[in-house]
């Protein structure tokens, strides 16, 4: 599927043509140099694009990284992500290449991908949505934010894989998927997302276009009940 | 939170320019466009405005009128496009901010003193 890099700059409201007000994320899309075509019938194996964007000094890329940067003459940039593609998409890609926001069209679908904030060691409620304890009176104490008993006694013996507890949440990859993009300002990088994306200000998004909703297959009666 | 420089750039966009001077304890008359199924129709709410809330795109304001003894208060978003016209048919002199006092005066306790009056004295 393909991709670009965006920077999440923040959050605002906008007016539509009747006058509701629909919430907003400013979204950077700065050109994205195409840094590397990785092909399947090549030495890699596989169908992918490599791009890069961010303007860098190269003080904190490797010196493998900044030997890529030279080969493809780009000028070093901090951000590089590799996405997949299929045979098709490839042929589109050329080493040097940019893309930038004036890919997307407003009304168009995305799927946004992102480094959800990290919230550190949550409790249950917090983490899962538990409801805690409803009483914290008649006899219990220190119990409100508990998340109850976690299974049965001897039998099992132990505690069931995935029960939900206390634990690290967010800072993880989250998908958003089917939001509209309401503007584009090519001539700014910025693109207009309806709706919220995950991470902070200033983080890393992969937004890539939502693939088209493939009909959905009827199952004639009659056919269904030969079988 | 601070507003970026990017985000207060898109915001500039939508802000209306053709919005009128005034402020708490002006006479105004808000002409509203109300969409009524297929029909677009413009109906005018005047009233005393009673407090401004000023943040860039999502500035109000709040106006407050006396309708059959009720008293009715609507907030307006400054900046929205169902509002077709702001008219100001009467500078007030008022001592504060936010007029909320009003809420608690009926009649001619309500009233507030018209700038125009001050200035013919």
């Amino acid at each position: 599927m393909r991709g670009v890099i965006g920077k999440k700059l923040g959050m605002t409201q906008l007016f539509d043509q009747e006058g509701n007000l629909i919430p907003v994320t400013v979204v950077e899309v700065a050109p994205n140099h195409v840094l590397q075509v990785k092909n399947a019938n090549g030495k890699d194996g596989y169908n992918a694009v490599k791009l890069a964007t961010g303007e860098s000094s190269g003080k904190n890329l490797t010196q493998p990284e900044l030997g890529v940067f030279k080969s493809a003459k780009i000028a070093p940039q901090k951000t590089i992500i590799e996405f997949r593609l299929t045979d098709k998409e490839i042929a589109a890609f050329k080493t040097g290449d940019t893309i930038d926001g004036s890919v997307f069209v407003e009304g168009a679908l995305v799927n946004v991908k992102g480094v959800s904030k990290g919230k550190g060691f949550a409790g249950v409620m917090k983490r899962h949505k538990f409801k805690g304890a409803k009483e914290s009176s008649h006899g219990t104490h220190e119990y409100e934010r508990h998340g109850g008993a976690i299974g049965a006694g001897t039998y099992p013996g132990r505690v069931f894989k995935n029960k939900r507890m206390a634990g690290h949440m967010g800072d993880e990859n989250v998908t958003v998927r089917n939001l509209k993009i309401v503007g584009v300002y090519a001539d700014q990088n910025l693109i207009l997302i309806k709706g919220a994306v995950p991470g902070g200000v200033n983080g890393i998004l992969r937004i890539f276009e939502t693939k088209p909703k493939a009909p959905r297959k009827t199952v004639q009666p009659s056919a269904a009940k030969k079988k | 939170m601070s507003i970026t420089p990017a985000i207060a750039k898109v915001q500039e966009l939508q802000l209306r320019q053709d919005v009128p001077d005034f402020s708490a304890g002006d006479t105004v008359r808000v002409h509203v466009r109300i969409r009524e199924g297929e029909k677009d129709r413009i109906q005018v709410f005047e009233g005393v405005c009673i407090a401004r809330h000023a943040n860039a795109l999502g500035s109000t304001f709040t106006v407050r009128k006396e309708s059959y003894g009720v008293g009715v208060e609507r907030v307006f978003p400054l900046h929205s496009p169902r509002i077709e016209k702001i008219e100001v048919k009467d500078k007030g002199r008022v001592r504060r901010a936010r007029l909320y006092y009003l809420r608690d005066l009926t009649g001619k306790a309500a009233r507030i003193r018209s700038l125009r009056d001050i200035h013919e004295q």
